[in-house]
């Protein structure tokens, strides 16, 4: 099949470019006929997944692979991993520092955020390690 | 100036009002720069506009130092065309002039002028305003409501914002209501048909005159011309001195003179936001940080917003590229104007008339896509990515394209060739050996 393949670096701990790669991930998305709806959907999960690994993981990757079917997204972070995935994934759940949360960051809902507006959701982390997130939006659903 | 055709053809949807005056354009890169939506191109030596793209924001008039991109509009003497006729003067316009105390003498100096009725767009500006704030109470409309009132915005929104059309306030601006409400009244004065009324709105920018002839969100604008306030301008100074010494006085059968504060207060940047008395606002001017604000927003980075303010032009509509005064004094001179005004002077007396809304759909255009279909766009795309490693990344705009990507997308369309950019002209000049 005919993919379009696009790589992002996040650079950690520099709030001032967080949410660089999401936008420009976006707005390839709005240039290639994809529905309003599907770019709404990546540009979020992107932007909450960018804005993790910036709190938590002092930066990361982003993967982006386009095709006539559907949108799928690679996040992958060399941070401390997530020692309880099923507590992270609840709505509310945060452990960003104080500070962080002044900011308006760290409110809980990134995960729950990235699961709900994507098709499919694949998390696996280790700790010490880092952790990886699968997602999928479908074009046509 | 020649006057636009009305037209909502498919054509006419992408109407907009600048102009290029051929013979003053040097070809230089001074639009092709400023341009936010990547919309102008040098060809053949001129900068030419791609219409779909164009949101009329006025900044390459602004920009150019050659005075070759020029706005449009209705002459002065498209007066003469109707029996009765009525200004539309906008709050912007009372800063324009010194030592002003009082609106009345701008809006006495308009009938000294030749009209026979005013309506001041910021009298129906106080009952949008008055709308809007029901509207959010009652949660009746998707928030935050982004305000109708720049058609740039609009227009940018619906090229570029897909996600956002709906919030665009389904409220009409304010010109459109006052242009009813005077239209309804002149009808019950004169007893004369529609047509022999002529509606004239004293426009402070080009976006304006095009939202009267390809208006967005609305079938029809009641709006017949739009003049240009540096037109009107100096043809008022010496009819506002008459009034002012007392030796002109209209009688007029209505109060021409209503609006308060918060109507005053909307022709310059954050005035529209204050009268909705509420916090939860955003008020965002200037076309690159609206560009940036819509962005953000998409992606849901604003939270608990009722409402939001967004100006094509630094300052608000006192900054239109139509306008006589920097933009900055005149906001101060609006500030000294309002001190002793009531905070509203108009209201909607009875039931919210159907005017006061939008009575079409606003469609999303996607005018940026590269192909027809998705696979398209991916070969299109994969191929764009491929020629910007050619090209050196300097955005110097020599090849007539704003950036190094715009021009690879313009290759990769078809629309203009490697060779254009002189970076690659130079490489192969270089490997003919012509340089020992």
């Amino acid at each position: 099949m005919n993919v379009l393949e696009l790589h992002y670096d996040v650079p950690g701990d520099d709030f001032t470019r967080a949410g660089e790669a999401s936008s420009a991930i976006k707005n390839k998305l709005k240039q290639m006929g994809i529905s309003p709806n599907v770019i709404r959907n990546v540009a979020i999960a992107t932007y909450e997944g960018e804005i993790n690994m910036v709190i938590h993981a002092n930066g990361g990757t982003i993967d982006v692979a386009i095709d006539s079917d559907a949108v799928t997204l690679l996040l992958k972070d060399t941070g401390d991993g997530i020692p309880d995935v099923e507590l992270a994934m609840r709505e509310g759940y945060t452990t960003a520092k104080e500070e962080i949360r002044a900011l308006g960051f760290g409110a809980g809902m990134g995960l729950p955020n990235m699961k709900k507006y994507t098709d499919e959701f694949e998390l696996t982390s280790e700790v010490g390690k880092g952790t990886e997130v699968k997602m999928k939006v479908y074009l046509n659903k | 100036m020649t006057s636009n055709e009305k037209n909502n053809s498919e054509s006419g949807r992408f109407l907009h009002s600048i102009r290029l005056q051929g013979d003053l354009c040097k070809g230089c890169i001074n639009c092709l720069k400023r341009c936010p939506t990547e919309a102008i191109r040098i060809r053949r030596g001129k900068s030419r506009i791609i219409k779909e793209y164009c949101t009329d924001c006025g900044e390459c008039i602004r920009i150019c130092p050659y005075h070759a991109k020029k706005a449009t509009y209705d002459s002065l003497d498209s007066m003469a065309d109707y029996e009765y006729t009525i200004a539309l003067p906008p709050p912007e316009l009372y800063p324009q002039f010194n030592n002003l105390e009082e609106k009345s003498v701008v809006l006495n100096a308009l009938i000294s002028f030749g009209f026979n009725d005013v309506y001041e767009v910021a009298a129906a500006a106080e009952q949008v305003s008055e709308i809007t704030r029901k509207l959010i109470k009652e949660k009746k409309a998707q928030l935050p409501i982004i305000s109708s009132a720049c058609p740039s915005v609009t227009r940018l929104i619906r090229v570029k914002f897909p996600n956002l059309v709906e919030n665009i306030s389904p409220v009409v601006s304010p010109a459109e209501f006052a242009a009813n409400a005077a239209v309804r009244r002149a009808q019950l004065v004169t007893g004369l048909p529609r047509e022999k009324i002529g509606v004239f709105l004293i426009a402070p920018c080009p976006a304006k005159v095009t939202e009267i002839y390809s208006p967005l969100g609305i079938k029809k604008s009641e709006i017949d011309k739009a003049i240009a306030l540096k037109d009107i301008y100096p043809r008022l100074l010496p009819l506002m001195k008459e009034v002012a010494a007392g030796e002109t006085r209209h009688q007029l059968p209505h109060e021409i003179n209503k609006a308060g504060r918060i109507g005053v207060s909307w022709g310059g940047h954050g005035g529209e936001a204050g009268g909705l008395l509420t916090d939860n606002y955003l008020a965002v001017d200037g076309i690159t940080n609206v560009i940036k604000a819509l962005e953000d927003l998409e992606d849901d980075k604003f939270k608990n917003l009722e409402f939001i303010e967004l100006n094509a032009c630094c300052g608000g509509c006192v900054g239109g590229v139509l306008a006589v005064e920097n933009p900055y004094m005149a906001k101060v001179k609006l500030n000294i104007l309002r001190k002793y005004l009531p905070v509203s002077g108009a209201r909607i007396d009875e039931a919210v008339p159907p005017y006061a809304y939008r009575n079409e759909e606003i469609e999303y255009m996607p005018v940026f896509n590269l192909g027809g279909t998705v696979e398209e766009s991916i070969n299109l795309m994969k191929a764009i990515d491929k020629l910007i490693e050619k090209f050196p990344g300097l955005d110097c705009g020599c090849c007539g394209a704003p950036t190094c990507r715009a021009h690879a997308e313009d290759v990769a369309k078809g629309y203009a060739t490697e060779k254009e950019c002189i970076h690659i002209l130079r490489e192969l000049y270089n490997a003919t050996g012509a340089e020992d």
